[in-house]
């Protein structure tokens, strides 16, 4: 499994507007370079990310051979209730990552 | 180094370094060799017991005659105490297990011990460090003394101080160790790179951390 950090602040008051940071390691290959043979180095990329707050998707992307490795991912989104956050990458060659983080809501 | 490559490094939320320093906690904890010990069997917390250890390395080793730098003891510990096979330079375990170490000493200030039997070393690295070499005739002092601040390209040159290794360098998409970043340079100069481990290197990395002594650590560096 890929090593992954997840940021969300511990508290929030109802309403605020939080910012989310999601870093996981991956080499993100392009698919597009060669190897010292001259053959394709296939492509091994993170295909899309998903960010679900108790259940409900607040946020997804999907990622493309340009992403750099180790992709950042930092969003916003609004505390809405005391909950956890679940964070999930999947990719080639059934690439799948998993992590979460609760936050308390007044 | 600009404002947001600095913003990154400086948040554990957004540092991919971070990624490595994690694996190498768990090296640390895990057994290894025939010895079936860990890193934490002998060292205990490495908060406690590796603070301030990587702001002193490379270190002259008066038994080996030589200096000997973080990676080098990491391996020495392999061999001799774990009795496990040595890690290969730039492998993702061996730079795992040094920004481990070296996040343990962020904020320290870079103390380098030149006892007498190490002077010649230090002067070798000096000497190599103001030495025209390559295709483009070109000494290390040429740029990072007297041309820091200044654009190579459209890049900034800077003072070649060697603050955070094991960096996370944006162009390479990886960590890499000091050994692999002045190879670089000497390509870029044109010149025969030396094998990694050589003891021309261990000289340079040795002057190159002493002239960057007083200055705090802050590995895992993110740099551009």
């Amino acid at each position: 499994m890929a090593r992954t950090i997840v940021n969300v602040p511990a508290t929030a008051r109802r309403g605020e507007i939080i910012t989310v940071k999601a870093l996981v390691g991956h080499v993100m290959e392009t698919g597009f370079r060669h190897n010292e043979t001259g053959a394709l180095i296939p492509r091994d990329i993170i295909r899309s990310f998903v960010c679900r707050y108790d259940g409900e998707e607040v946020f997804r992307a999907d990622f493309h051979p340009a992403v750099a490795a180790n992709p950042l991912i930092e969003f916003s989104t609004v505390a809405m209730q005391s909950g956890k956050l679940e964070f999930r990458w999947a990719g080639d060659n059934g690439f799948s990552a998993e992590a979460s983080a609760a936050i308390s809501v007044e | 180094m600009g404002r947001e490559t600095r913003a990154m490094q400086d948040d554990d939320a957004t540092n991919p370094g971070m990624l490595w320093v994690l694996d190498g906690e768990t090296l640390w904890r895990g057994k290894a060799g025939a010895a079936a010990k860990s890193c934490a069997d002998c060292h205990g917390d490495a908060a406690a017991s590796m603070k301030g250890v990587a702001a002193r390395y490379p270190v002259f080793d008066s038994s080996r005659k030589a200096l000997v730098d973080l990676d080098r003891r990491i391996n020495l510990c392999r061999t001799e105490r774990q009795q496990a096979p040595p890690l290969p330079s730039e492998s993702r375990e061996l730079l795992a297990l040094g920004a481990y170490l070296g996040r343990q000493s962020r904020g320290m200030p870079i103390d380098i011990a030149v006892p007498e039997p190490a002077k010649p070393l230090l002067e070798a690295g000096r000497a190599a460090f103001q030495r025209r070499q390559g295709q483009l005739n070109l000494a290390c002092a040429q740029c990072h003394d007297a041309l820091a601040g200044e654009k190579l390209a459209g890049s900034a040159i800077p003072q070649a101080h060697p603050t955070g290794y094991p960096i996370y360098r944006l162009e390479w998409q990886g960590l890499g160790s000091l050994q692999r970043r002045l190879r670089n340079c000497m390509i870029g100069v044109r010149a025969e790179p030396y094998a990694y481990g050589a003891p021309e290197y261990l000289e340079l990395e040795y002057y190159l951390m002493w002239r960057a002594r007083g200055m705090r650590l802050e590995t895992p560096a993110v740099r551009p």
